[in-house]
């Protein structure tokens, strides 16, 4: 729906699903997909510069108007995150950055400790943070604290495809966030990023659960309509979960009928 | 006596996105980059974990030791 817009510091956007790049097998099969997602802010990575690539992953975006939001993949420690974010904002002329600090490499988590600390540098260098976070609701709030204009807290780790571990803690951190709450990580189909929603998520980010799907492109049409679905599903407002049956006919007015006849 | 022996082009050895490499002294950050892309956007370059905007490439020049990255976009997150 039109009036109803995502918006990051002020930034407003009319999709509420952010897409990255990474996994895809072709920048021809990301392309396609990046269309049909409707995605209007899609993540990069910094690497080092490599002559012999062919084609860039930024013209892709370019050509199809989406916001390029870098990150900061990779980063194991605050230092680091902090001077990737400035070569982003260098290069691609954003300070928009996805911060991400992990702690290591079999799992992806967030390092909380290291994270802050780059969240809270970066925001006083007048970077927009949108921090990838674990499902905490007090790191989200302290997040929040030092100035991010997001939180993006993950649902399972990084590629699992395991969806919301943990519904409760995304509506802990929901109920008490001031800025949006953007699911990042974890989503493998299209309920995932539907429940997401009617959690009360401002936008869902994801790649993996796209990029490696079979069909890439139809894979992203479907977390389009998903995130559609759910958003509306949130705003509707859902009915409460009950124990038992609760007839939806009225049991007022029933005709009087002979249960043995007619006989079958 | 002969004259103390004076090389004719002193190296520096410095490197550049992991790589070793010897350059002229004098050379600048923007000569190096050069070698790598002619984009004129989308790049940013590090010397020594500082990052030196693009306006400030050409006046840049490189000292012994120099650890140099140049990073572009690529598809990631």
């Amino acid at each position: 729906m039109s009036d109803d817009t995502l918006t990051i510091a002020g930034r407003s956007f009319g999709s509420r699903l952010i897409m990255g790049t990474g996994g895809a097998p072709s920048l021809e099969v990301l392309e396609q997909a990046l269309r049909l997602s409707g995605t209007e802010l899609t993540t990069v990575a910094m690497r080092r510069i490599n002559p012999a690539a062919r084609g860039s992953v930024l013209e892709v975006l370019q050509r199809n108007n989406i916001a390029v939001l870098p990150n900061t993949a990779g980063c194991f420690t605050a230092g680091e995150a902090v001077l990737t974010a400035r070569l982003a904002r260098e290069a691609l002329g954003t300070n928009w950055v996805k911060l991400e600090v992990v702690a290591d490499e079999r799992t992806l988590l967030p390092d909380p400790i290291e994270l802050l600390d780059a969240a809270e540098t970066l925001v006083d260098d007048g970077f927009v943070v949108l921090p990838y976070t674990n499902d905490d609701p007090v790191l989200a709030r302290k997040l929040e604290d030092v100035g991010c204009a997001a939180v993006m807290p993950l649902g399972s780790p990084i590629g699992s495809g395991l969806g919301i571990r943990n519904p409760h803690n995304f509506q802990l951190i929901v109920e008490r966030a001031q800025v949006p709450v953007v699911l990042d990580a974890g989503a493998g189909t299209a309920s995932d990023a539907a429940l997401a929603m009617e959690l009360g998520c401002a936008a869902v980010m994801l790649a993996t659960a796209v990029t490696r799907a079979q069909h890439p492109a139809l894979m992203a049409e479907a977390m389009r309509h998903a995130v559609e679905a759910g958003r509306l599903a949130h705003r509707a407002g859902r009915i409460p979960r009950r124990f038992h049956a609760e007839a939806s006919s009225p049991m007022a007015g029933r005709a009087e009928l002979d249960p043995e006849a007619p006989a079958f | 006596m002969t004259p103390p022996a004076t090389p004719v082009t002193a190296t520096l050895a410095i490197r550049v996105n992991g790589d070793p490499r010897l350059v002229a002294p004098g050379t600048t950050l923007a000569e190096v980059v050069a070698e790598l892309s002619s984009a004129p956007s989308g790049i940013a370059a590090a010397v020594n974990e500082t990052v030196v905007p693009r306006g400030a490439w050409s006046a840049t020049a490189l000292a012994a030791d120099d650890r140099i990255e140049i990073l572009t976009a690529v598809q990631g997150g």
